[in-house]
């Protein structure tokens, strides 16, 4: 930057202000994004300790900590906290919100107060949960009709929440998808960005088109159980498995919705710590989009024994099949990256390589359950539990725990401790092989899910399932700890520790209150690694 | 060991078939990624700050190799499923036709011959069966994983599944979609029979299990019937609390209703209870039970209420 010496001595990192007030009424998009940060954090926290409430429960057959209506209290709870408040307004809302502004070139988001408004729609939901905890849901994340119409727990207070966050979804998609279209610095076009920010653009596009769906499914729900009006129930005249097609219209999307900023992340990670340009920049950028397209067309494989016709599952099993095509462009484009790079096994590294394996196991197990015959045998069992954990965790949360190690020296300005972060990365690596590889297992055996208990043959499997999600629960609260002692013990980060030359590291860390000095002029796009006249292949 | 469970039903080895060739082709595709990731990050691991790295952006060739062969790969994998799938789905005009009903949580069955069994769906080796179903409430999910075969149960609507039992012995039946609180104890025994045993059970096993459980004192036929007949879904006779309430001690104890009242739990209300479950609601359960009236005979109940009055 020309005025580099002025830029130094106004310079007041966006973390300078303290008080709560000043973050709860911060319309930066930085401090939004670290409050998203917190929030969803300490929700997958929560949502992991009634994970291993529930892993424990099944470490043998008959009683062991819960009965039978707990357990099922526990995986509702698990599941929708999970979906609803971790994993879906997760990476999108917390990175999203960090990260696009800055590389794209712009001070803020194009609708700052609306931003404000989402977080604070977040909050709202996530505390009408809280209060529903009172007479906790028993209906599974899905809510499946008629049996949400006929428990007694309390299903409307837990919907409206998913309602709120929902809303919440919808702004911020809409947010991110002006911001992309208007405030892109001069020479930042379309082919030029950061793959995240075309993640983030896809996401944007899901949350906005079908977000709305599940939000009208819930409050349709919410009637027939309040006002007795039959849309569901078969007593009253109604179809319980519309409320599943209405319900997987939004769901399946909601997957990709999960899945994309993830894809989006490791496409940063790899270059820089490959010293390469991403391979494939373009079939990158459009994959994306083809597979927020696709993804609205498939919501039926959820379904194929469901009682829909034959017709109909065919249909859908060969649109889900077209899935894995821009799947596996990005994961062999991937690959090729590091091929002849200068490869830094940092700990965010170690996340992104983990997250193209894992995620292979997740795709691939997608495709035996895309295939009707394989389906009718596999669905509801615990091959479905594995292959969305491979998905969720093995991509999602690696991709999420990745940028965490990535962006933590640009979010607070310190550096953690690399090598306990090693640790944590191979404790959580094995632990979550160990906790899920063996749930493939129990579901080609046939093991059906959601049991609070099982028949005694399945009891090995079970058992090392629970030994391992102990690994992975002591792997994340070794990272969780180290993340925070670098908060307070780390060393003052650098402005661009790892010689990356996107956008988002030429800020100083933390980055100041509306980003740039000067709005930057961009000349190329953000993966120029190598001598370029060496280029071949 | 074994990661698939037995065959047996006629499909069920052709359902293995299109899993094994999916596991194949995932496994290649698998360990060449892998060896792609673990090979690349040893070969290329930074050396120096300094190292050299060329600046490749891409290779048309390739990305249309690896955009080609999955496309073929996935498209085959489609058709595999679909043509099993579709013989799945058409069952002969000669299969003997049961009608499964499920509810919370057991499973009713009614056979052609106008006999009815809870939890126990008796077939015939090698005759074809095409099992028609509903639901009573929620959904619930037919899933026999020995026959490869799987299919909800829904109210206001039939929906069905055939299967031709290839072994003689007894499969594990489970209810694959969650339907609340009992989903996980709502298990049945699919029993295949040899023709000529088959033939003896529809003519006159209940003589042959009259003559049999005519020996039997009332308390060892309730005991048999309590768990034969599903009453161990959801009511424990060792005091813990499941869906329903203990049988322990129950009988000549107070009982309090969720009216408020109180009644002795007697022959008579132990009675009305099985065959009327709504009638008198204890305290603290939902209205969950199905009746009995019409499946379990006086004889029965009478046994039942004799194997209650031994649990103390």
């Amino acid at each position: 930057m020309a005025n580099h010496t002025i830029a130094e001595t106004l310079y007041v990192p966006y973390l300078d202000e303290k008080g709560i007030l000043s973050w709860l009424l911060s319309t930066d998009h930085k401090r939004i994004g670290i409050m998203y940060l917190i929030s969803i954090s300490t929700s997958f926290l929560i949502a992991g300790i009634s994970s291993l409430l529930m892993r424990l429960e099944l470490i043998a057959p008959g009683k062991t900590i819960v009965d039978a209506h707990q357990y099922n209290v526990l995986f509702t709870f698990h599941g929708t906290v999970m979906v609803f408040f971790f994993i879906v307004p997760g990476l999108a809302a917390s990175l999203g919100n960090f990260l696009i502004p800055l590389m794209i070139g712009a001070r803020d988001v194009a609708f700052p107060k609306l931003n404000l408004g989402s977080y604070w729609l977040y909050l709202l939901g996530a505390t009408i949960l809280l209060i529903s905890l009172l007479k906790p849901a028993d209906t599974g994340w899905t809510f499946y009709t008629p049996y949400s119409i006929k428990t007694g727990t309390d299903v409307i207070l837990l919907t409206t929440g998913i309602f709120i966050l929902g809303m919440s979804s919808i702004l911020t998609g809409l947010n991110f998808i002006v911001t992309i279209h208007k405030l892109r610095a001069p020479g930042m076009t379309w082919h030029r960005l950061n793959l995240f920010v075309w993640a983030s653009y896809a996401t944007a596009i899901l949350q906005l088109l079908a977000t709305p769906v599940v939000g009208i499914t819930l409050l349709l729900l919410i009637m027939e159980r309040v006002f007795g009006i039959g849309f569901f129930d078969p007593a009253k005249g109604g179809d319980p498995i519309l409320f599943q097609n209405f319900f997987w219209f939004y769901s399946h999307p909601a997957v990709y919705i999960m899945i994309l900023p993830a894809f989006g992340v490791i496409s940063e990670i790899i270059p820089v710590f490959s010293r390469k340009p991403i391979f494939g920049y373009k079939a990158m950028a459009y994959s994306l989009l083809a597979i927020a397209l696709i993804s609205f067309l498939v919501w039926a494989h959820h379904m194929f024994v469901s009682g829909m016709s034959e017709v109909a599952a065919t249909i859908f099993s060969f649109l889900t099949m077209l899935v894995a095509i821009p799947t596996a462009i990005k994961v062999f484009n991937w690959t090729a990256t590091l091929y002849k790079g200068s490869i830094q096994l940092h700990s965010a590294m170690l996340y992104a390589l983990s997250l193209i394996f894992l995620f292979t196991i997740g795709g691939l197990t997608g495709v035996f359950l895309g295939s009707l015959a394989v389906d009718v045998h596999l669905h509801d069992t615990y091959f479905v539990v594995a292959h969305m954990h491979y998905v969720m965790i093995g991509g999602t949360v690696m991709g999420f725990f990745g940028a965490l190690h990535f962006w933590y020296p640009k979010m607070f300005g310190k550096m953690f401790n690399e090598k306990v972060a090693k640790v944590a990365w191979a404790l959580i690596f094995i632990g979550f092989n160990v906790t899920f590889f063996p749930q493939f297992i129990l579901g080609t055996l046939g093991m059906p899910r959601r049991y609070a208990d099982y028949p005694p043959e399945f009891h090995s499997l079970h058992e090392l399932s629970t030994i391992g999600s102990l690994i992975l629960g002591i792997g994340v609260f070794i990272m969780t700890v180290n993340l925070l002692r670098g908060l307070t013990n780390g060393e003052k980060a650098p402005e661009n520790p790892y010689n990356s030359v996107s956008l988002e590291w030429q800020v100083p860390s933390p980055p100041p209150h509306e980003n740039f000095e000067k709005i930057p002029v961009v000349t190329d796009y953000p993966y120029v690694y190598g001598k370029k006249n060496t280029q071949e292949g | 060991m074994n990661w698939l469970p037995e065959q047996a039903s006629d499909f069920a080895g052709r359902v293995d078939t299109v899993i094994w060739f999916v596991t194949i082709i995932s496994l290649i595709s698998f360990i060449l990624i892998t060896i792609g990731l673990v090979y690349f990050a040893i070969k290329y691991r930074r050396r120096s700050e300094n190292d050299e790295t060329p600046y490749i952006t891409g290779n048309l060739f390739l990305e249309m190799l690896w955009t080609v062969i999955p496309s073929i790969l996935v498209m085959v994998i489609f058709v595999y499923g679909f043509v099993v799938y579709r013989d799945m789905r058409t069952p002969p005009q000669d299969a003997l036709e049961v009608n499964v009903t499920g509810k919370q949580w057991l499973w009713q069955f009614q056979y052609q011959n106008g006999k009815s069994t809870i939890n126990e769906l008796y077939v015939q080796q090698d005759k074809p069966v095409k099992v028609v179903m509903r639901s009573d409430d929620v959904i619930h999910s037919f899933f026999v994983p020995a026959f490869r075969v799987k299919q909800d149960l829904i109210g206001g609507m039939y929906t069905y599944l055939w299967f031709t039992p290839t072994k003689v012995g007894i499969f594990d039946l489970y209810c694959a979609e969650y339907c609340g609180t009992g989903h996980s104890a709502m298990l049945g025994k699919v029993i295949v029979m040899s023709p000529e045993a088959y033939d003896r059970w529809e003519k006159g096993e209940e003589e042959e299990e009259g003559k049999a459980v005519a020996g039997l004192p009332p308390d060892q036929l309730g005991e048999k019937l309590y768990k034969e007949r599903g009453c161990n879904a959801c009511h424990s006779i060792d005091g813990s609390t499941l869906v329903g309430p203990t049988w322990k001690g129950l009988f000549g104890h107070e009982v309090s209703l969720t009216d408020g009242s109180t009644v002795t739990a007697d022959e008579n209300y132990i009675r009305q209870s099985i065959l009327e479950p709504q009638a008198k609601m204890v305290k603290g359960f939902g209205p969950v039970m199905p009746a009995f009236k019409g499946i379990l005979s006086d004889d029965d109940v009478a046994a039942i209420i004799a194997y209650i009055k031994t649990l103390k």
